[in-house]
C-alpha cells in the first residue's frame, strides 16, 4: 500500500513572465517501509519535492496523499506528528543558541507528548550520543554529531515517514558511512518510511530499493535499485550521471 | 632534472590557549609537471599546506619548514616583493567555491584584464582574456566577460575563475578543491579542460580534494594525509593496493552504486597513527 503518494506535484515562484517552474509535474508514490531516493543535480527540484511535501514550499498544483488521505494546506498539527525532515546542513539547521535539550524539548512540548525526560534520553540513546550530549551546545559537536542530532530531533515524535534532505552531503566519507549505518538500523527498527534525496548516486544505490531521477523540475526517470546496479537506465541523461559518478575518465576527452 | 617543488617537514602551527596547536606536522614532497593529489578529511591539513606554498598561511599561524623551494627560489625567506613576482604569474590557486573568490562588483572580463595586466601584456589584454574563455570551453566568452559573477552559474564562475588563474601561463596551480561545488556532470567537465591545460602547457598541478576515489582518477600520484600528516603516498593508479589503514578504510567505507556491504564498514581510527611519523 503506497504510504506517500505524489501526483502530477507542481511549484512555481514567481508570477508572470518572470515565474520560475521549479516543478512540473512530478509523480511517485512510496510504499510502507520503503526507501525511495530522489537524484538529480542542482535546480532540478529535487529538494523542492520534500520542502513541498512537509509545506515548507506552496504547491501550485497536484495532490499529496498520505496513507490514503490528500492533505491539506497548512498542514495540521498531525501531519508533523508523522512526516519529520532532516536537512542538508547540521551546520545550519540547529539553532546556535539552543542547548540539545531544548532542540529536542520543543518538539515535545509542541505535540504535547508526555515522559519528555525520558523520550530525551532515549532519543539520544537510538542516534548512538548518549545522555552527555544533553546540555551542550551545537558548537560543542562535530559535524557527524550535529546530524545525529537532527535525526533525533526528527525521529523524537516518533513519525512513520521521514523525509531525508541530503542527510550526509555535508559529511566526510567515513562520518557519511556512520550516518548512513544509523538510519538504516532506524528504518529496519522503526518501520520507518524514507524518502532520500541525494545528488550521490551511489549513496542513494545503498539505502534505497526505488529512485526517481530528476532534471529541470521533470521526472526523466524510475528505476528500481537492481535496474540502476544493472546498467539498465534508458535515458540519456540517467547514464550521463552514471557515468560522471564512476570518476574522471582520461579516455573520453572531446578531441 | 630538479623538482618544481621541493618541500621538506613542513610545519603549521595555530596558536590557542592550550599553547600552539600544530595542524601540519612534517610533510614532505616533490613535485615535478605532473598531477599530485594530495587526499584528506577535514581538518587534516591539506589546506593549509596548499596555502603554505603559496605564503597564505593566515597571520596568527606559523610555518616552518627545513626547505620550501619552488624552482630554485627558497620560499622561507620571500620578501613580498619575491610574492608578488611568483604568485599569479609563476604560481597560482584555484579555490573550492567562485561565489566567494570572484570579486562580485567586479564583471568578470575586468578582473581577466586585471590579471593579464598586472603581469605584462597591456596590449593585447583584451584578446588574451577572451582566447583563455573559449579555451576553458565558454561558448559566449563576449557575454561572459560582461557579466558579474552572481549573473553566472557554478560551473561557469569556476571556469571563469580557471581562465583567471591560467591566463599569466603559471608553471604550477594549486586547486582546493576546485570541483567540490559543482555537480557531478559539471564537475567531469572542469576537471578536463584542467587536464587538458596541464598536459597541453605542461604545469605542476597540485589537486586537493576530500574525494579520494575522484582523486585517483584524476591524479598521477597521491598523497593520503590524516591528522596533519602524509600517511602514505602511492601512484594513483595503485589506490586499490594501498597499505595504510587510513586509506583502506577510507576507500572501504565508500557506498558503491553496485552494492556491497551493509552496514557499511565504518572507519575505527588508531592512535598509533598519531605518532607515525611521515
Amino acid at each position: 500500500m503506497a504510504m506517500l503518494d505524489i501526483h502530477d506535484l507542481a511549484v512555481t515562484f514567481g508570477h508572470g513572465a518572470r515565474a520560475v517552474h521549479a516543478l512540473r509535474g512530478v509523480s511517485f508514490s512510496v510504499n510502507e517501509g520503503e526507501s525511495y531516493g530522489i537524484v538529480g543535480e542542482s535546480g532540478s527540484g529535487k529538494s523542492t519535492v520534500l520542502r513541498a511535501i512537509c509545506g515548507l514550499t506552496p504547491m501550485s498544483g497536484g495532490t499529496v496523499t498520505l496513507d490514503g488521505k490528500a492533505l491539506a494546506t497548512p498542514r495540521d498539527p498531525a501531519f508533523y506528528r508523522r512526516v519529520q525532515m532532516v536537512f542538508q546542513d547540521p551546520y545550519a539547521s540547529l539553532h546556535p543558541r539552543h542547548t540539545i535539550d531544548r532542540v529536542l524539548s520543543e518538539p515535545l512540548a509542541i505535540h504535547g507528548f508526555d515522559r519528555r525526560e525520558n523520550r530525551i534520553e532515549q532519543a539520544l540513546d537510538e542516534v548512538g550520543l548518549g545522555k552527555g550530549f544533553r546540555f551542550r551546545y551545537p558548537h560543542q559537536l562535530s559535524g557527524g554529531q550535529r546530524q545525529r542530532v537532527a535525526i533525533a530531533r526528527a525521529l523524537i515524535l516518533e513519525p512513520k515517514v521521514l523525509l531525508l534532505d541530503e542527510p550526509t552531503s555535508a559529511l566526510d566519507a567515513s562520518i557519511q558511512a556512520e550516518v548512513l549505518n544509523l538510519l538504516d538500523r532506524l528504518r529496519a527498527e522503526r518501520g520507518l518510511t524514507y524518502v532520500l534525496v541525494s545528488h550521490d548516486l551511489a549513496v542513494v544505490a545503498h539505502m534505497c530499493e526505488r529512485l526517481l531521477v530528476m532534471q529541470h523540475g521533470l521526472a526523466v526517470e524510475a528505476l528500481t535499485r537492481e535496474a540502476l546496479q544493472a546498467s539498465r537506465a534508458t535515458q540519456d541523461y540517467t547514464r550521463n550521471l552514471m557515468a560522471a559518478s564512476l570518476g574522471f575518465t582520461r579516455a573520453a576527452i572531446p578531441a | 632534472m630538479s623538482p618544481l617543488l621541493d618541500v621538506r617537514n613542513l610545519r603549521i602551527s595555530f596558536p590557542s590557549r592550550q599553547g600552539p596547536v600544530e595542524v601540519v606536522r612534517g610533510v614532505s614532497f616533490t613535485l615535478g609537471r605532473e598531477r599530485l593529489g594530495i587526499v584528506g578529511e577535514s581538518g587534516s591539513g591539506k589546506s593549509q599546506t596548499g596555502r603554505a606554498l603559496l605564503g597564505l598561511t593566515p597571520p596568527s599561524g606559523r610555518a616552518t619548514a627545513d626547505r620550501l623551494e619552488f624552482d630554485g627560489v627558497d620560499l622561507r625567506h620571500a620578501t613580498p616583493k619575491t610574492w608578488r613576482s611568483l604568485r599569479g604569474a609563476r604560481m597560482s590557486m584555484v579555490m573550492q567555491d567562485p561565489k566567494f573568490s570572484l570579486n562580485p562588483v567586479m564583471t568578470i572580463g575586468k578582473q581577466l584584464i586585471e590579471a593579464v595586466k598586472l603581469h605584462g601584456g597591456k596590449a593585447e589584454a583584451r584578446d588574451k582574456s577572451l582566447a583563455m574563455l573559449e579555451a576553458v570551453q565558454i561558448r559566449d566568452p563576449e557575454r561572459v566577460m560582461a557579466a558579474y559573477p552572481h549573473e553566472l552559474s557554478g560551473g561557469m564562475g569556476q571556469r571563469a575563475m580557471i581562465a583567471m588563474m591560467l591566463v599569466t601561463e603559471p608553471d604550477l596551480l594549486i586547486a582546493d578543491e576546485p570541483t567540490s561545488a559543482l555537480d557531478v556532470t559539471v564537475q567531469i567537465e572542469v576537471l578536463r579542460i584542467l587536464d587538458n591545460l596541464v598536459t597541453q602547457r605542461g604545469m605542476g598541478l597540485i589537486f586537493i580534494s576530500h574525494d579520494l576515489h575522484l582523486v585517483s582518477t584524476f591524479c598521477d600520484r597521491v598523497l593520503v594525509m590524516y591528522a596533519g600528516q602524509v600517511v602514505e603516498e602511492i601512484d594513483a593508479a595503485d589506490l586499490q593496493n594501498a597499505r595504510h589503514p587510513y586509506t583502506r578504510g577510507l576507500l572501504n567505507c565508500l557506498p558503491k552504486i553496485e552494492g556491497g556491504v551493509r552496514p557499511l564498514p565504518v572507519l575505527t581510527r588508531d592512535a598509533a597513527w598519531l605518532k607515525a611519523g611521515g
